[in-house]
């Protein structure tokens, strides 16, 4: 007999044993494997749903802090800063120009942050090179002339409380996109509570149609 | 419990549950989909308040008002400004592409010494000291008049500013460039007297008589010549084109008279000849004749009669008498001269035979005629300081009358004549005919100093580079030298902050002056070219740096002018082309290549037709009748008396029989691959034919030979 043929004998006796005596073994194997299953799946998911948005995005501290609750207090509203021009374009985060409207090389306060601000920039006469909270791919085109100025929208609707804050919090930048983690929306699965928790194209048609009753052209934005 | 192999398919079935219904997967889609749309690599313009700044064109000399649209401070596209009295608010493909000199590859960053075959980056006080240095060895030699200029242009203050050094250093050796206006002026003074120069009113003429002009190719100012010629069929005037090619220009005129290649100006006599025969000409205009007229008259009777004309130049007689007659009678006519854009090699007989139809119909200094006037001087530069040196030595005769010449007299002289060159705005080694003999005269001279924004075949032959700011960077007077009917400056201005360590070439000239002390030094009193502008055109300025241009002189000119036509008279011999060969090689002129001084720009080359640059190979036109043997699109071997060049065969029945016709501005040499080593420079191929009497380089074209590659 063949070495071959032995072994597929007492391959094939053994088989044999092992499923008459293998049915209580395999009931453990199965209760092992479901909490194998449980623990494995608890763990991926608290992973992807904990672990991933810190591997995903790096915090970035802005240049120094600054207080939006104060300078709304002393210069008025966002408009006092964040101004359209006159051909109707936004300004978006002032210039170093702006900031000297008010400011000089002479600190206006004594916070540290504005001795930053005078020493590093304004006597420097460089840009301050804030992070954006809120920037928007280069694929997406935006006016916000025609939001809030022709359709009356406060900025508080897409930008929230942020008039009323008197730090800055650290800037998230998505390592894969470069964009800042406010787009997506702090809550990993995208859920939000208020309208300007995420800033995404579903949530921009989201109150198109509420408001205009369509959701909107792909053209209207990706021009 | 035993940890088996199911075990692990409920951790691995386990771990893809969580994973898949943990934010993972849609998070990472979503974040490759922004991703791949927006890759990290690409570009993106940095957005910014949007301003246009206006600022004045001077890559040719049209002299076209521009606005610069900028976002913050970086210029993003320049388009024509509206209302400006050249151009009224068109541009051409140059000015519109203006930009990309600004990051051009061949750049000068910084100020340049050779160091045997290698340029080596020097700071400006060095190399300013050096300059000065060697200057001064000259001055201390007792041969200031050693030093010479080639500028693009006499006009302007900077070209002032360069002239007001030779003059204070003692070299009356100051050479510009060919250009229409030099043109212009040197017709002026040969027929009407020193200090003149003219204009054509092509927006009111009812019939323009063109000699070979590419009036919607480049000649004159040319955004300008393009709206008179778009509105010339609203006023109902005509034009009739004279040329050996089926130009663009000849393709729009209403009527195109093909003529031998370099005898236009036989053509022309022919003409007057008619006019005189018949009495077609202006009584009173006549009058003004104080030189040769008679002479002429008898002479032109006698060799340039119809029949005889019609045999040198190909034109039926026929034709001949009714073109003449055609434009005698007409109310407002103007012949226009200067072949192609107008810079390249022309004679002073044919460009004064043209001119003599002008006069001859009395359209001098009348609506839609001939502008005949004194040169605009807005400038008023202080009176310079000469010291004995300076005197001495400005005294002098020139080397050669025109750059041409100083080119031929420093290749023929053993001992130097020329020991110092500056090169400002011009590209002789490219621009100039037969290009290998400029390059080896400018190898000759000792010291040459290019002040060249771009690395280009002239400042790679140069000793020193002293870069200049592009016209985008700097603030300039830019006279309107471009056969315009009105004479316009306007105001370059700086719409950027110079992106390299360059300086005004204004600015390197004082400092040069300064540095070599004394009457010269003196002669320089201002401390920047800003502050000189300002002060020598402050005649002007208010309306320079208000509006952005003054007008110097508009409508037409009052009172008559005289004439002397002795030069024709004489009956000068009409230039042949170089060498033996059958077939005349001609260059042509296309409006999206430049041949003067800067290249064109890399987007303007891409818009070369492949009829013109297939690939890197040039591509010449010639009749399928003179084409023998040769096949369209195939290869050939064009030989002239200078050089040869493997070429590609575009057959074209727009072109005379017995003719070959290369585009002007192709084949550079430099580094800027989008520009350089396309097709090859036709100035390689043909060599320069001075004219006896004028002095002038006329080669119309050069003898050539075609055989199959």
């Amino acid at each position: 007999m063949s070495e071959i043929e032995n072994k597929t004998e007492n391959g094939s006796t053994e088989s044999a044993g092992e499923c008459t005596t293998g049915d209580t073994k395999d009931d453990k194997g199965l209760g092992l494997g479901v909490i194998f299953f449980i623990v494995a799946f608890v763990g991926c998911f608290l992973s992807g749903t904990l672990l991933f948005p810190k591997l995903l995005y790096s915090k970035k501290e802005q240049p120094f802090n600054f207080d939006h609750a104060l300078h709304v207090g002393e210069a008025g509203d966002c408009e006092s800063c964040h101004s359209f021009r006159e051909d109707g374009s936004f300004t978006g985060i002032p210039k170093l120009d702006t900031c000297l409207d008010c400011h000089s090389e002479e600190a206006l306060g004594e916070t540290d942050d504005e001795a930053v601000f005078v020493e590093e920039y304004v006597l420097e006469e460089k840009e301050v090179p804030w992070y954006v909270y809120s920037r928007q791919p280069d694929c997406v085109f935006f006016s916000h002339a025609a939001h809030t100025q022709t359709a009356g929208m406060d900025c508080v609707t897409c930008h929230g409380h942020i008039g009323e804050s008197t730090s800055l919090k650290p800037y998230e930048e998505n390592r894969i996109t470069g964009y800042s983690r406010d787009i997506w929306g702090k809550n990993i699965f995208g859920i939000k509570k208020h309208s300007w928790d995420r800033m995404k194209m579903d949530d921009c048609a989201e109150c198109h149609k509420k408001e205009t009753g369509h959701k909107g052209y792909c053209f209207q934005c990706h021009k | 419990m035993k940890v088996d192999r199911r075990s692990f398919l409920g951790l691995g079935l386990g771990a893809v549950a969580g994973v898949a219904v943990s934010p993972i997967g849609m998070k990472l889609t979503d974040d490759s989909s922004i991703w791949t749309q927006n890759w990290p690599w690409t570009p993106v313009p940095v957005d910014g308040e949007v301003t246009y700044e206006n600022s004045v064109c001077s890559l040719c000399p049209g002299s076209c008002g521009l606005s610069v649209r900028k976002i913050d401070d970086r210029p993003v596209k320049i388009e024509g400004l509206a209302e400006h009295p050249v151009n009224d608010g068109g541009a051409c493909l140059h000015g519109i592409a203006g930009l990309q000199y600004l990051y051009d590859p061949a750049r000068v960053k910084t100020p340049l010494k050779k160091n045997g075959d290698k340029f080596e980056e020097i700071s400006w006080d060095d190399a300013i000291a050096l300059v000065a240095g060697k200057l001064a060895d000259l001055r201390k030699k007792g041969s200031p008049e050693k030093l010479a200029c080639i500028a693009d242009k006499e006009q302007g203050s900077v070209s002032g500013l360069f002239q007001r050094l030779l003059k204070t250093f003692g070299s009356p050796n100051f050479y510009t460039m060919p250009s229409l206006e030099s043109y212009l002026e040197v017709t002026a003074t040969a027929l009407h007297g020193e200090g003149m120069t003219i204009g054509f009113d092509l927006e009111n003429s009812d019939f323009v008589l063109s000699f070979g002009s590419g009036i919607i190719e480049g000649w004159g100012s040319p955004v300008n010549c393009f709206k008179a010629n778009a509105s010339r069929k609203a006023r109902h005037a005509k034009l009739y084109q004279i040329e050996s090619r089926l130009s663009n220009t000849a393709a729009n005129a209403d009527k195109w008279i093909p003529v031998k290649p370099g005898t236009e100006a036989d053509l022309a006599l022919g003409m007057c000849a008619v006019i005189l025969k018949n009495n077609l000409f202006d009584g009173g205009a006549t009058a003004n004749f104080i030189g040769g007229f008679n002479k002429l008259a008898i002479m032109i009777q006698k060799e340039y009669a119809p029949s005889k004309t019609a045999e040198i130049t190909g034109v039926k007689a026929s034709d001949i008498e009714k073109i003449a007659t055609l434009f005698a009678k007409a109310k407002m006519p103007v012949a226009v001269f200067g072949k192609g854009r107008g810079d390249g090699a022309q004679s002073l007989k044919e460009l004064a035979a043209v001119h003599t139809l002008n006069c001859l119909v009395g359209n001098i200094n009348k609506k839609g005629g001939a502008f005949v006037q004194l040169k605009s001087d807005y400038l008023e530069f202080p009176d310079e300081s000469m010291d004995t040196i300076a005197d001495a030595g400005f005294a002098k005769n020139k080397t050669g009358r025109y750059v041409n010449q100083l080119v031929e007299k420093v290749n023929e002289s053993s001992k130097p004549v020329v020991e110092a060159l500056f090169v400002y705005n011009a590209n002789p080694c490219y621009s100039l005919h037969d290009s290998k003999s400029v390059k080896q005269a400018i190898g000759k001279i000792p010291f040459v100093v290019s002040f060249s924004s771009f690395l280009d075949e002239t400042a790679k032959e140069a000793d020193i580079v002293l870069p200049s700011h592009t016209f985008l960077e700097r603030l300039e007077d830019v006279p309107s030298c471009a056969g315009l009917a009105k004479s316009v400056v306007g105001l370059t201005k700086p719409v950027i902050e110079p992106v390299f360590d360059t300086k005004h070439a204004g600015d390197a000239v004082i400092l040069i002056a300064k540095a070599l002390e004394g009457s010269i030094a003196e002669s320089f009193e201002w401390e920047t070219y800003d502050e000189c502008l300002e002060s020598v055109a402050a005649g002007i300025w208010d309306s320079l740096s208000e509006d952005g241009y003054a007008i110097i002189s508009e409508g037409v000119p009052f009172g008559s002018v005289a004439v002397n036509v002795s030069f024709l008279a004489d009956n000068p011999a009409t230039v042949q082309a170089r060498g033996d060969y059958e077939l005349t090689l001609i260059p042509i002129d296309n409006m999206r290549l430049i041949n003067a001084g800067i290249a064109a720009s890399p987007f303007a080359i891409k818009t070369v037709s492949d009829k013109v640059l297939k690939g890197s190979d040039i591509v010449v036109e010639i009749n399928p009748l003179t084409a023998k043997g040769l096949k369209d699109r195939g290869y050939a071997t064009l030989t002239t008396p200078t050089d040869t060049a493997r070429v590609m065969i575009n057959l074209n029945e727009g072109m005379m029989p017995g003719v070959i016709g290369m585009v002007e501005g192709l084949g550079h040499t430099f580094d800027n691959k989008y520009v350089s080593n396309k097709g090859i420079n036709v100035n390689d191929l043909i060599g320069p034919v001075i004219e006896s009497g004028s002095g002038l380089d006329a080669a119309f074209g050069i003898k050539v030979k075609i055989s199959k590659a």
